[in-house]
């Protein structure tokens, strides 16, 4: 432990692990996509059933593969735009164990049947417990590092990793405050619609804050970084981050639309959700907008493709997400695969290409190279991704718009013109498409292991020495106006 | 039921929307900075990690109103319906009233097709090619789940294709069973017959009844335990349909007809439920079926 050098010991941790996840997770994904189609493979047998499996997929991308991705992309932006070595000495390893440990009590106790039921928060008491210490101490190492900076100016990329880091801690500790009744079993302080309130605030605010804003905060690192340009535009980023951060928290009853959440509660959902839409463009701008006078390194440079195709889906899937606030859409949509292909649009279009983006960039760098081992391999992984994604989402549109329009088919007597088994024997064929395109995204997960695995056998753990911080932004630098 | 306990938390409500969504206003002009043509764009000074900076350039006018677009739709959508707390809305709309104008014209739409047949007697339903039609449609959305979409059950579901009826066959019978729904219960017996053995004497016996395989030492040993079913299922074990009791002698099983099962419900019981679907399907939609399960039996007599 060097005061002149920075911590990458823990950032190199969560970098592997963020990849081990990312291939546990998304096969995870692939199973019960697979199960969907061919039921039988739930062979009977409890542990392996869709109904234990899905959290597990879920909780595996979002907090496993993602929340690594998280840790340690802030842990090395906030120390390197700090100009200061992680604050809180053996918290941070704290952190990784931790976070570890969490993973594995989920990959544990969800097949075996765990469960409070709550999308996204399905850990039971004593994990809850566990994931907020773990955060806490997240918070410490993450604020004590920007307390102790030698910057004055806080770079952009941590104002948004700092809001993540406060709203999740918010968000978890409120929507998990449950009653013990048994060594794994609570039940929720909260019933019946508000309950359903109070979950669907967290749960799109996991989305927002978990999966939006702690990834933008990478983007705002990396992007700059791979292009080699400054960020667009210093305003767009004050106003779409106070809007965002702001907006997204009234967001939650775009997913209670037509039930018993009261009716005003849902129109403030949808009217905040469509507003959202704006200062969520305007992240994707900053960062696509930076490669102005760079554009040409698009075409060869397989680290921007990502980068920068993540930041389209990311577009994409906030122009789609308002629309589907939206009453009238939603009361086609709701309930059907459309929602799935929206997630999907979001979690691996946007999410997991631009962390896997950034650890291509970051990878190397931690174990000495300059690059990848296989520059190649990165196209690859590149190409199967994003052709995997397509295949997804395209197949979970038609059979969400589908089965929206089979479930309100009426006969000219007034019955029902399709049965709900009809509407997923329909669905068939894209459920097979969409397990194709899984299969294509987690196979170019695969081909990034290798990748990563011959970069490492090909360079050695280094510590970085933090370099001096350039004249005039440190803080004997004299007040200016911007 | 107000959704606001009182006055205070409407005011909270409506002030903080009404507040945040003008917020949004204030910022986006706060940092909107007219562009000089010609100007040339600097970054704003500052330097992280060696080469990471800023540009300084105006918001993107496009964008800007795109989202001035969403602040004003914001306003207007909050205007015309219920949002700012317990104002209505100008235009009154309401989600329950929603659902009571499309029941209200689903009504006028199908209504007289429904009362054509609320108005008809069953045998004519089931005998009418477009009430049939539209019993086989609301079946298959309605029962099939339990019932299975041919109707032919599965175990503990009835099959209702086979001539055979727990509570009678008559179509005002059958009637009643969607209507009001029916609670077939049969106590769990295992104690009072003696344990084990005296179910499995008494399984043998059952058997015996159909003419299927049984051990006969066995089965003479439970006809002189089968009084106290007899208050149930009968003397002969004919059954009893104002119990829904099942006839014994037949080869007709709810559950299923090998010796372990029969034990099982001897010893354990059964509790069998059929929801009422009158409140849900209304007393047409409920006739129109009536007829259509009517119907598939036909003048069919269950196997004996």
């Amino acid at each position: 432990m060097n005061d002149t050098q920075y911590n990458y010991k823990v950032v190199r941790q969560f970098a592997v692990m963020t990849v081990i996840w990312g291939i546990v997770g998304m096969l995870v994904g692939v199973i019960i996509a697979a199960q969907l189609a061919w039921p039988a493979l739930n062979f009977d047998i409890p542990f392996l059933t869709y109904g234990r499996l899905r959290p597990l997929h879920t909780n595996a991308v979002i907090f496993a593969f993602g929340g690594s991705a998280l840790f340690a992309t802030s842990y090395y932006a906030v120390q390197r735009t700090c100009h200061t070595r992680l604050f809180g000495g053996p918290l941070a390893a704290f952190t990784f164990w931790g976070w570890q440990l969490i993973i594995v009590l989920a990959a544990v106790t969800l097949p075996l049947g765990y469960t409070t039921g709550k999308e996204y928060a399905e850990l039971e008491w004593p994990v809850d417990i566990l994931i907020a210490v773990v955060w806490v101490a997240y918070a410490i190492v993450f604020f004590g590092t920007l307390a102790t900076r030698k910057v004055k100016h806080i770079y952009v990329a941590n104002w948004f990793f700092g809001a993540f880091i406060l709203t999740v801690a918010l968000l978890h500790i409120v929507n998990s405050i449950e009653s013990p009744a048994g060594f794994l079993k609570s039940y929720s302080a909260y019933a019946g619609v508000q309950d359903a309130m109070v979950q669907w605030w967290y749960g799109h605010n996991a989305v927002g804050f978990f999966l939006t804003a702690g990834f933008l905060g990478m983007m705002y690192y990396f992007v700059p970084k791979q292009a080699g340009r400054p960020v667009y535009s210093y305003r767009l980023s004050i106003v779409h981050f106070w809007a965002l951060i702001f907006t997204y928290m009234w967001a939650g009853p775009h997913h209670l639309h037509y039930t018993a959440l009261p009716d005003w509660a849902q129109s403030l959902g949808m009217v905040f959700s469509l507003i959202l839409l704006a200062p969520s463009w305007g992240g994707m701008i900053n960062g696509i907008m930076t490669l102005s006078g760079a554009w040409h390194k698009l075409r060869t440079d397989p680290i921007l493709k990502f980068l920068i195709v993540s930041l389209s889906f990311y577009g994409m899937s906030t122009f789609e997400g308002p629309m589907m606030s939206i009453k009238t859409v939603n009361a086609l949509s709701h309930y059907t695969d459309w929602t799935v292909g929206h997630v999907h649009s979001g979690a691996l279009g946007w999410v997991a290409m631009i962390s896997i983006g950034s650890l291509y960039y970051l990878i190397p760098r931690l174990f000495g190279r300059a690059e990848m081992y296989s520059v190649k391999a990165i196209t690859l992984h590149f190409w199967t991704t994003t052709i995997g994604i397509v295949l997804y989402i395209a197949s979970m549109w038609i059979a969400g718009v589908m089965q929206g329009l089979m479930w309100r088919a009426v006969n000219e007597d007034g019955t029902l013109t399709y049965t709900f088994v009809e509407s997923v024997k329909a669905t068939y064929p894209y459920y097979v498409i969409r397990l194709t395109g899984g299969v294509l995204v987690l196979s170019g997960m695969f081909v990034m292991l290798w990748n990563v695995v011959k970069t490492i056998g090909a360079g050695k753990a280094v510590e970085a020495t933090i370099p001096p911080v350039s004249a005039g932004s440190g803080f004997d630098a004299p007040a200016h106006a911007h | 039921m107000s959704d606001f306990v009182d006055g205070f938390w409407n005011l909270y409500i409506a002030g903080i929307s009404i507040v945040s969504i003008i917020g949004c206003a204030v910022l986006l002009t706060m940092q909107h900075q007219k562009r000089i043509p010609g100007q040339a764009v600097g970054t704003t000074g500052h330097e992280w990690d060696e080469d990471l900076a800023e540009y300084n350039n105006a918001l993107p006018k496009w964008w800007m109103w795109l989202f001035w677009i969403t602040i004003v739709f914001a306003l207007l959508y909050l205007a015309l319906y219920p949002g700012l707390g317990t104002f209505k809305g100008m235009l009154g709309w309401s989600s329950t009233g929603q659902y009571k104008a499309e029941q209200a014209s689903a009504d006028t739409q199908y209504g007289p097709v429904f009362a054509k047949y609320g108005a008809m007697e069953i045998p004519a339903i089931a005998k009418d090619p477009q009430g049939r039609a539209m019993g086989e449609r609301l079946f298959l959305t309605y029962c099939s789940q339990c019932h299975g979409s041919d109707a032919r059950g599965a175990k503990g579901y009835p099959n209702l294709a086979d001539g055979d009826w727990l509570y009678g066959g008559d179509p005002a019978v059958i009637l009643a069973s969607i209507l009001d729904g029916r609670n077939g219960v049969m106590p769990p017996m295992g104690a009072a017959v003696g344990g084990p053995d005296g179910v499995k004497e008494l399984a043998n016996y059952v058997l015996s009844l159909s003419g299927s395989t049984h051990d006969a030492k066995l089965a003479e040993a439970g006809k002189a335990k089968f009084a106290v079913c007899a208050a149930c299922h009968g003397p002969e074990a004919k059954g009893n349909p104002q119990l829904g009791a099942p006839n014994l002698t037949d080869k007709v099983w709810l559950y299923g007809g090998s010796l372990a099962t029969i034990s099982e419900t001897i010893d354990k019981g059964r509790a069998n439920r059929m929801p009422a679907h009158k409140d849900f399907l209304g007393p047409e939609r409920s006739k129109i079926l009536a007829a259509y399960v009517w119907g598939l039996s036909g003048t069919r007599v269950a196997p004996k």
